[in-house]
């Protein structure tokens, strides 16, 4: 069995009296990337929240590179350095510049100086193709650009998994390509990857393999071929349907 | 005596004035002693609400919560003279300076915890998540992300507040401290002449009257910037 990023297990959520996540599994393995899908309301969203924490699973155990998120005499924010993540809406702090905003943590969480940090910060910028935009503040950058610097932000502190909530679901299509490319790069990287986004064409050649969510629950998974073309449930065919067509 | 030169007579007395020039000069150092006091007091008390009650501790909130709309809804010159004349029975005697510094302060720092609360809330869930998925710590992420952000949005509310209770220095007269409208009136109890009045408000504009065009810039410039 390959060594697993993130290991998570009997995953549930409440949120007063609704129960969004039912008793859900992810495992992930190194350089793996796996798509979640599913309606808005599926839990998707949720279950990659609880993979850093930012929810607090009512029920289950997360486990990230070995350290288990639940533990209380786990040091979360420095777990959290090893898990990337980024939002659909972005989330530069507006006050800095692009790399402002890549060495922020890089200095307070890291504990790198400012020269050490400025030279990771403009090498995780020219990963993502903006080297040329570090002193721009998010103002000035398009939402393509955002999204790309929310990347470097990230992957500047060496995560050993990177977690995509919805990353294209607030940008214009002509931009939404700039930013899979620089998905396609990390995952050609070998970082290990959870997806949750409706980007169809990418899930199909990008995926290890696919998750359907509904309901708060895993209905199927499988291959993107497999999820894709054969689904094997009603609710699946149904939503997948949906998608095409549009 | 026409009506008009007892007019200049009566409020531009340059005798009076000339003689009680230094009076209203002693008690525009006063009165700009006891602003600077409240100001830098008073924010920064309110500040500290703010950030306290970013906590999201519950008993602490109702209790903030109060403290803050008990001296909201006081006048000042009630405060003043509560501290004043009702310390004094549990065996403090505040002076007429401190009780007003006292006042002052409190409701500065009322207010302007609204105001800085209502910044901090009113930056986007995202911020927080966005700093925190990173590892940064809760007052890390108040601040380096929140905080600037939010200070900026606040800083014209607050400019125009501040104005206005600063102002409120002229209510330590009742209180004998000798600032402007204090030194001003026994100055017209001592001439029977109101001159020294007018003297004190050319001090108070002299005072005040930068500050509102400062607070009337910046706001503008925030405006824009947004």
């Amino acid at each position: 069995m390959p060594n697993l990023v993130v290991e998570a297990r009997g995953l549930h959520k409440h949120f007063g009296a609704l129960h969004v996540l039912k008793g859900v599994d992810l495992l992930l393995a190194e350089r793996e990337l796996v798509f979640v899908i599913g309606p808005s309301g599926s839990g998707k969203s949720t279950l990659l929240r609880c993979l850093n924490r930012l929810e607090q699973p009512s029920a289950g155990s997360v486990k990230v590179d070995g350290v288990d998120l639940l533990d209380p005499k786990t040091d979360i924010n420095h777990a959290r350095q090893r898990i990337g993540m980024v939002f659909q809406s972005f989330n530069l702090y507006p006050h800095m510049t692009a790399l402002g905003n890549v060495t922020l943590a890089l200095r307070k969480v890291a504990g790198k100086s400012r020269a050490e940090a400025d030279e990771l910060g403009r090498a995780a910028l020219a990963r993502v193709g903006l080297a040329e935009r570090a002193g721009h503040t998010p103002g000035q950058l398009s939402g393509g650009q955002q999204q790309r610097v929310a990347i470097a932000r990230a992957i500047a502190l060496e995560p050993r998994v990177m977690l995509f909530d919805e990353p294209t679901s607030a940008l214009d299509p002509e931009l939404v390509g700039s930013v899979l490319g620089v998905m396609r790069d990390l995952r050609e990287s070998g970082m290990a990857m959870v997806v949750v986004s409706h980007e169809m064409g990418f899930a199909r050649n990008a995926a290890d393999r696919v998750l359907f969510m509904d309901q708060g629950v895993i209905v199927e998974q499988g291959t993107p071929a497999a999820i894709f073309e054969a689904p094997a449930h009603e609710r699946t065919r149904a939503f997948i349907g949906q998608i095409q067509r549009h | 005596m026409s009506n008009w030169e007892r007019f200049l007579e009566t409020f531009f007395n340059a005798q009076v004035m000339a003689r009680y020039l230094p009076d209203i000069a002693y008690g525009t150092l006063i009165t700009i002693q006891l602003a600077a006091l409240v100001i830098v007091t008073g924010l920064a008390a309110g500040l500290a609400l703010a950030l306290l009650r970013s906590l999201g501790v519950r008993p602490v909130n109702l209790l903030i919560v109060f403290v803050v709309d008990l001296f909201r809804a006081l006048p000042p010159l009630v405060i003043i003279v509560f501290i004043y004349f009702g310390l004094p029975t549990l065996e403090l005697s505040p002076s007429g300076f401190v009780s007003t510094w006292l006042s002052l302060a409190l409701v500065l720092m009322a207010f302007s915890e609204e105001i800085f609360w209502a910044g901090i809330t009113s930056i986007a869930k995202g911020q927080w998540e966005a700093a925190r998925s990173t590892g940064l710590t809760y007052g890390q992420t108040l601040i380096n992300v929140v905080l600037p952000q939010a200070l900026r949005l606040t800083i014209p509310p607050l400019t125009n507040r501040t104005i206005a209770i600063t102002k409120g220095t002229a209510l330590a007269s009742v209180v004998a401290v000798s600032e402007i409208l204090g030194m001003a009136s026994s100055a017209v109890s001592n001439s029977y002449n109101p001159s020294p009045l007018t003297l004190g408000a050319g001090a108070y504009l002299i005072l005040f009257f930068p500050m509102v065009v400062f607070g009337r810039w910046l706001e503008t410039r925030m405006r824009w910037k947004r």
